[in-house]
């Protein structure tokens, strides 16, 4: 039984290849599913192919971005222990949870024509910023993504035990020996899988490529996705275009993990680090300025929404309670879904880590590159003989909505439970700690933090997402985000906004929770 | 898994059970369904003479629409479309899903006569772009002053939105073969272009251009909702194009009677007196009261309209071009 090394019990291969079986069915199948619907066959218009170059671009741009500044931000974040540190933390990932409607208008309101900085500018005398343009895309991906980037490193951070701080402290290393012996590593291990989050989530980008990138320029394969099946009902373009789609992801997630490798950072105490090497007040003045002003690019946009939420928060109208009872509901159900799914993939790619181990893990992050409009009416077409897809609306938006949360929270927990493997692995076989016991023992205990993590982004990502539910959602079954469309559509601007506000709100304390309780330990 | 099925029998748990009464089912778009549109009202006034359960499905906007009952063909549970405008109607009756409706509307308050066999109008407005006079006290007066001056505009994308695809088909009807020389000139005015409606004009409203494709009715309801009398929609010399909505019943409905009953209900005085002030658009038959107080005349400058049968060829020659204008 204590044969390791690349054994896979067999309950670990049933439950991951359950989890994958799941995910491709998802991606693939309801790809299938259109081409089959497909009236005839038609191939790619010179106009796609734009549509690729541009999506991979601004793809390219805003992750690189976002990843280089979340490489300092994380340092900083890692390093320090102050007051409020926390509670930034978890704030400084609100924007990623946010409806991509709302956290546009927060930008605008920030950096657009009448917003904040332009009247600053104008008070100076100078014109107002354009927001509008490739920059204003990538200004809006990493104002999303930055704090995803700052999160997936920082989690990488953590797990760099206080001992070896200690010992690098008692060597006599300084801040360049620490960075090449113990931060290189860990980046190493973590950047590649950080860049590529970000770039997957921007290749799916539609609105916010559209809205910000100023006119047809800026078309992302989603949106040619849209023309091919709302405009010319094409169904056998839109399949094409998103298997075009699933490959430039998967291409990304395979050169990602490839250049991934595990630090082995060894096991410790889980004593708070102690950071000797970091102790110079350049250091900390530096750290300080950054984090300020990270914070201001990330939290101004942030507190627009929530002054201009808050008039109408009180008098929002009865139908908008209701729908965030359902959102609640929606991202309970979701959340439990991506963690049934996140943690046998998990424990499967560990488990044929020496052959193929990464392509497992790779399947996982291919929902994030599926199209929404894709999968939404694959499941439709797939459904629709046998029942009622209006009737089933919320269970299946829970469904995708954990698929699309997936490759986040697998991104989160497959390097921490490759983490305790290797650092505990041997001492469980040993003890033949197996199936639900090491779950249970190992596992859970160990991986607490994490798994809040990523239960908390499944949660807020659900809560906050449109999802599919706009495809096909009767008048009672609407979403927080679904209502908040509908205010718009119905002129009702205040309204709006306070419900974007109450959406806000509980993407936030859903994030907390689950992310509070797995970090209950950490700063004991 | 469980949780899944536990929580799709919570949430089928709904009211559509209670069969006693047929059911009618009537798909259109969402914000005709939302709380704030004008369904509600609809299938109150429709149930209390029907003996029938009138039930809305709602499905992305107009174009979204099409998509789902072509997608659903002839085993749809719909038994009446209603949403569409006549720039898809063609694409429409060659699914071949669609069957006449044998009514002869009387009262209509169109600017157009109306013969269309399969579908028959419920509401009409005409694209215009609003601004805002505190801001913009004199809007351009048409198409080529606005493509020469500095004035910013958002409009919205053709590929994915209705008004977006009307602002393409005015252009189109005005200047035929010089659209392109239009939109080149328009290019450096659209700041943006986005998704739906409902972006474009949230943006506007944030200041972010001084003019955005929307309605003339758009400021009625900054006057009627809001007390607000800065916005105004800019009239323009070429005409304004019209989006008449329409509503067509299923050829494989299984309750034709009910669809004839509902499709003539459309065009009296209790359905289309919901429209005003939740649509925010003209109804097809003026309500005897007349329109609100704050709704204004309908602009009577010259209606434009591509034919509903030219309108697929048109939309694709007129979409090319609009993406090699902007593209650039």
């Amino acid at each position: 039984m204590a044969a390791r090394a690349g054994s896979v019990t067999r309950r670990v291969a049933l439950t991951g290849g359950l989890a994958a079986g799941v995910i491709l069915l998802l991606v693939i199948g309801s790809i299938v599913a259109v081409a089959f619907r497909a009236e005839g066959w038609s191939g790619l218009k010179p106009s796609d192919w734009a549509a690729l170059r541009f999506t991979v671009m601004q793809a390219v741009l805003s992750s690189v971005i976002s990843v280089g500044l979340a490489i300092p931000v994380a340092r900083a974040l890692a390093r320090r222990q102050f007051r409020g540190r926390s509670a930034l933390i978890t704030l400084l990932g609100a924007p990623f949870i946010l409806p991509v409607i709302v956290a546009v208008f927060g930008l605008l309101a920030v950096f657009g024509r009448s917003g904040i900085a332009s009247q600053a500018l104008g008070w100076l005398g100078l014109p107002p910023l354009s927001i509008f343009g490739l920059h204003g895309v990538v200004l809006a991906h990493v104002f999303f993504n930055l704090p995803l980037a700052v999160r997936l490193i920082l989690q990488g951070w953590m797990t760099v035990p206080a001992e070896r701080f200690r010992l690098a402290a008692s060597l006599g290393f300084g801040a360049r020996d620490v960075a090449r012996h113990i931060e290189w590593p860990v980046l190493r291990e973590v950047v590649p899988g950080a860049l590529m989050a970000v770039f997957l989530i921007c290749t799916t980008s539609f609105a916010v490529a559209l809205t910000l990138g100023g006119g047809p320029r800026a078309t992302t394969i989603e949106l040619a996705i849209y023309q091919a099946f709302r405009f010319d009902f094409d169904l056998s373009r839109a399949a094409l275009l998103a298997l075009l789609q699933v490959a430039v992801s998967g291409t990304a997630a395979l050169i990602a993990l490839r250049i991934a490798r595990p630090a082995g950072q060894g096991g410790g105490l889980d004593r708070v680090s102690q950071r000797w090497d970091a102790a110079t007040s350049a250091a900390k003045a530096t750290d300080a300025a950054l984090l300020t002003t990270v914070a201001l690019f990330l939290l101004m946009p942030l507190l627009i929404i929530v002054l201009r939420g808050v008039p109408g928060l009180f008098n929002l109208p009865a139908p908008v309670f209701a729908a965030a009872g359902r959102s609640v509901l929606v991202a309970l159900v979701s959340t439990a879904l991506t963690i049934a799914l996140a943690l046998p993939l998990a424990a499967l790619a560990y488990g044929m880590r020496a052959r193929g181990g990464k392509v497992v893990e790779g399947l996982g992050y291919l929902t994030i590159a599926a199209s929404p409009l894709v999968i939404g009416t694959g499941l439709f077409i797939v459904l629709f003989p046998f029942a009622n897809p209006v009737a089933l609306a919320l269970p299946v938006t829970a469904l995708v909505n954990a698929a699309m949360a997936l490759p986040f929270a697998l991104r989160v927990l497959a390097p921490a439970l490759a983490g305790v493997e290797e650092g505990y692995g041997r001492l469980a076989d040993s003890l033949r700690l197996t199936g639900l016991a090491r779950l249970r023992l190992l596992w859970l205990p160990r991986l607490r933090r994490p798994l809040g993590f990523a239960a908390g982004l499944a949660a807020a990502l659900s809560m906050g997402d449109l999802g599919v539910v706009a495809l096909f959602a009767d008048p009672e079954g609407a979403t927080l985000p679904l209502v908040m469309y509908r205010l718009m559509a119905a002129y009702r601007t205040e309204d709006a906004a306070a419900a974007a506000l109450l959406l806000l709100m509980l993407s936030l304390l859903a994030f907390w929770v689950f992310d509070r309780g797995g970090r209950m330990d950490a700063d004991a | 898994m469980r949780y899944l099925f536990l929580a799709a029998g919570l949430l089928a748990a709904t009211p559509a059970f209670a069969q006693d009464k047929p059911t009618l089912t009537v798909m259109t778009y969402d914000s005709f369904v939302s709380d704030w549109g004008p369904g509600p009202a609809v299938e109150a006034a429709f149930e209390e003479t029907c003996g029938c359960d009138l039930k809305f499905v709602g499905s992305g906007d107009g174009a979204a629409l099409l998509a789902r009952i072509r997608l659903e063909g002839a085993r749809s549970e719909a038994d009446v479309v209603l949403g569409l405008d006549t720039n898809l109607t063609a694409a429409a009756v060659d699914t071949g899903l669609f069957a006449p409706h044998g009514i002869t509307p009387e009262g209509l308050s169109l600017p157009i006569t109306w013969d269309d066999p399969v579908f028959l109008p419920f509401d009409w407005g005409y694209f215009a772009f609003v601004h805002d006079t505190t801001k913009l006290a004199t809007p351009p007066a048409d198409f080529r002053a606005l493509g020469a001056s500095d004035v910013s505009i958002i409009i919205q994308d053709p590929r994915s939105s209705t008004p977006g695809l009307g602002l393409l088909m005015w252009v189109k009807t005005v200047y035929g073969d010089d659209a392109p020389a239009i939109w080149e000139a328009l290019s450096d005015n659209i700041v943006t272009v986005t998704k739906g409606w409902s972006e474009a004009y949230g943006l506007f409203l944030e200041g972010e251009a001084d003019m955005v494709l929307s309605y003339t009715t758009s400021p009625a309801y900054h006057r009627i909702a809001e007390q607000d009398d800065s916005k105004a929609a800019a009239e323009f010399a070429e005409g304004h194009y019209l989006q008449i909505e329409v509503a067509g019943k299923l050829a494989a409905s299984d309750q034709p009677e009910l669809a004839d009953a509902f499709l003539a209900f459309m065009l009296t005085e209790e359905f289309q007196s919901a429209i005003p002030t939740t649509n925010w658009m003209y109804p097809a038959v003026t309500p005897a009261a007349g329109l609100p107080d704050g709704f204004g005349a309908p602009y009577d400058g010259t209606p434009l309209l591509t034919p509903a049968a030219d309108a697929p060829a048109t939309r694709a020659v007129a979409l090319d071009e609009w993406l090699r204008a902007l593209a650039q």
